[in-house]
């Protein structure tokens, strides 16, 4: 299993299942199918795959610990750059065919309409973290400020919920199961945290009987 | 009253039904593409509008009034775009989910502040009146629209056989619910059965069919099988699906939208380009399958020289 995540292959094999979504959007406009309404068909798509990547980036840190998959760290950056991709796409067929690139009526509707408003949030808090995810920034901002910059995918996440649970006229199950995985995931890094913070604290009020695992 | 006439659209000028005939090459490809094509089928099920042929009867019809000589929608499209919340949420779902569904023997009652209360068989419906093809613009509240050439007659046709009496001033309409046949219909977010309403005259005006079919034959499970209500003027969700209950009412009966979301969806929704829905303008519309909203959305949908009358001072922004 560790060799098998290791493996480059393993990085190449899911960079073209992430395309997978894409191709399917694409399918039936490059078949010539009929699709009754292109714009909303798009602008599904992208989004339950924009909410979908998000959940599964967040899905990384929890599974390492749990399964003691430490290797599977390599391939969040690339996840969270897919949801941040198909953001984009998203955001793109708003802008595009919804609102023909019109500033006025978007400021307008960013304004008046709140599930935009917060779809907006959602995506404008990702731009920076696909910005700052190459090497070179981690470098530049150092590991703690980064990770405390990173942590606004945790807001992008629950503001995406948000934003489909006021966008549905009443199936309000499906953002409510993503609401639910969201809390889920967020739960258990709070959990984590309290129990690393004791763990410390106790660590440090404990006398210097086990200094290797103090230092942890 | 303005009576519009209709045009000499045939359905070879509109409906190209070999669309369907597509699917068998897909199946096709995708046979020769093997296992790998299996696989990707799964997924891509998510994403293609199914292609199921629907096999309606024959219906032989007159052509009736107020009929538009705008570009019909492909049947293809009316078929496969579909609000139905009782098969499934999203517009593809009720052209999958409602194939199975079990229209025959169907009987719609009808009483309440009526002389005669009664029950029509499906075959007494079909025969009540002469079956007429109506051309209608059809609106929905999301904002989008189709054309669509309906098959019926006036509701006002079946409303004098049971004779209402002086009491009754609106009338409410059941749908069909069966949460056996229609499992999703839990997680439609909507308390169902389905019901809605209108004002008698509206219900009496000439522009109201009671619709057995559309594009030559009897109605398609996923459009309301196998009667439905057509009510040009108001939002797509006011023309409601698979009746089994029509009772005329002493007072205003509650309304499916309207229950669920009162200050986005009132009892009257009228088309109104000037009233938005509180999370998005009314004032454009796409009609399917464009992509950009090039139309403009029309007081009562167009349909003003008919209807205007029944709202003389009323508040329409408030009698939304």
């Amino acid at each position: 299993m560790h060799k098998l995540l290791s493996s480059k292959w393993t990085k190449a094999v899911l960079f073209l299942l992430c395309l997978g979504p894409l191709a399917a959007i694409i399918w039936p406009f490059a078949r010539g199918y009929t699709v009754p309404n292109p714009l909303e068909f798009i602008q599904h798509g992208t989004g339950d795959w924009t909410l979908r990547f998000l959940v599964i980036t967040l899905t990384i840190t929890p599974l390492r610990q749990i399964l003691h998959l430490p290797e599977l760290i390599r391939f969040r950056r690339m996840l969270g750059l897919f949801a941040f991709f198909y953001a984009c796409l998203h955001f793109t067929t708003y802008l595009l065919f919804d609102k023909v690139f019109d500033v006025h009526e978007i400021w307008k509707d960013v304004y008046k309409r709140p599930f935009i408003t917060v779809g907006f949030l959602a995506f404008t808090l990702l731009v920076p973290l696909a910005i700052t995810s190459t090497a070179g920034w981690i470098r530049r901002l150092g590991g703690r400020r980064w990770r405390m910059l990173h942590r606004a995918i945790y807001v992008s996440a629950v503001c995406g919920v948000i934003h489909y649970y006021w966008l549905v006229k009443s199936a309000v199950i499906r953002p409510i199961f993503y609401g639910v995985l969201v809390g889920l995931l967020l739960a258990w890094r709070a959990g984590d945290w309290f129990l690393r913070r004791r763990r410390t604290a106790l660590a440090n009020a404990a006398p210097r009987q086990s200094p290797i695992n103090a230092s942890q | 009253m303005l009576l519009r006439k209709s045009t000499d659209l045939t359905y070879a000028d509109v409906t190209p039904k070999s669309v369907y005939l597509h699917r068998r090459k897909f199946l096709r490809d995708m046979g020769l593409a093997g296992l790998a094509g299996f696989a990707g089928e799964r997924l891509l099920d998510l994403a293609i509008p199914s292609r199921s042929v629907y096999a309606g009867s024959k219906l032989t019809t007159i052509k009736g009034p107020f009929s538009t000589d705008e570009k019909i929608n492909t049947y293809n499209e009316v078929t496969h775009y579909n609000n139905f919340y009782e098969f499934g949420v999203d517009k593809d779902q009720p052209a999958k989910n409602a194939q199975k569904f079990v229209t025959s023997p169907w009987s719609v009652s009808v009483g309440g502040e009526v002389k005669t209360s009664r029950k029509f068989s499906m075959d007494e419906i079909l025969k009540l009146a002469p079956l007429e093809e109506r051309i209608y613009r059809h609106r929905c509240v999301e904002g989008w629209s189709i054309v669509v050439p309906w098959i019926g007659f006036p509701l006002s046709t079946l409303a004098k056989l049971v004779e209402p009496t002086p009491k009754a001033r609106f009338v409410s309409f059941e749908s069909y619910y069966d949460p056996r046949q229609m499992p999703l219909g839990r997680e439609a977010g909507i308390a169902l059965p389905y019901v809605e309403g209108l004002r008698l005259d509206e219900a009496m005006n000439p522009l109201t069919l009671l619709c057995v079919g559309m594009y030559g034959e009897t109605l398609p499970n996923q459009d309301g099988a196998p009667v439905r209500l057509v009510v040009p003027w108001k939002y797509g969700f006011k023309s409601i699906k698979s009746l089994v209950k029509i009772r005329f009412e002493k007072n205003q009966p509650p309304t499916t939208w309207n229950l669920y979301s009162s200050q986005e969806y009132g009892f009257y929704s009228n088309v109104n380009p000037e009233v938005d829905h509180p999370r998005w303008s009314q004032a454009r519309e796409r009609r399917l399958p464009e992509w950009f909203k090039t139309h403009k959305t029309l007081m009562f949908n167009g349909y003003g020289d008919q209807v205007a009358n029944l709202y003389t001072g009323m508040d329409l922004r408030k009698n939304y």
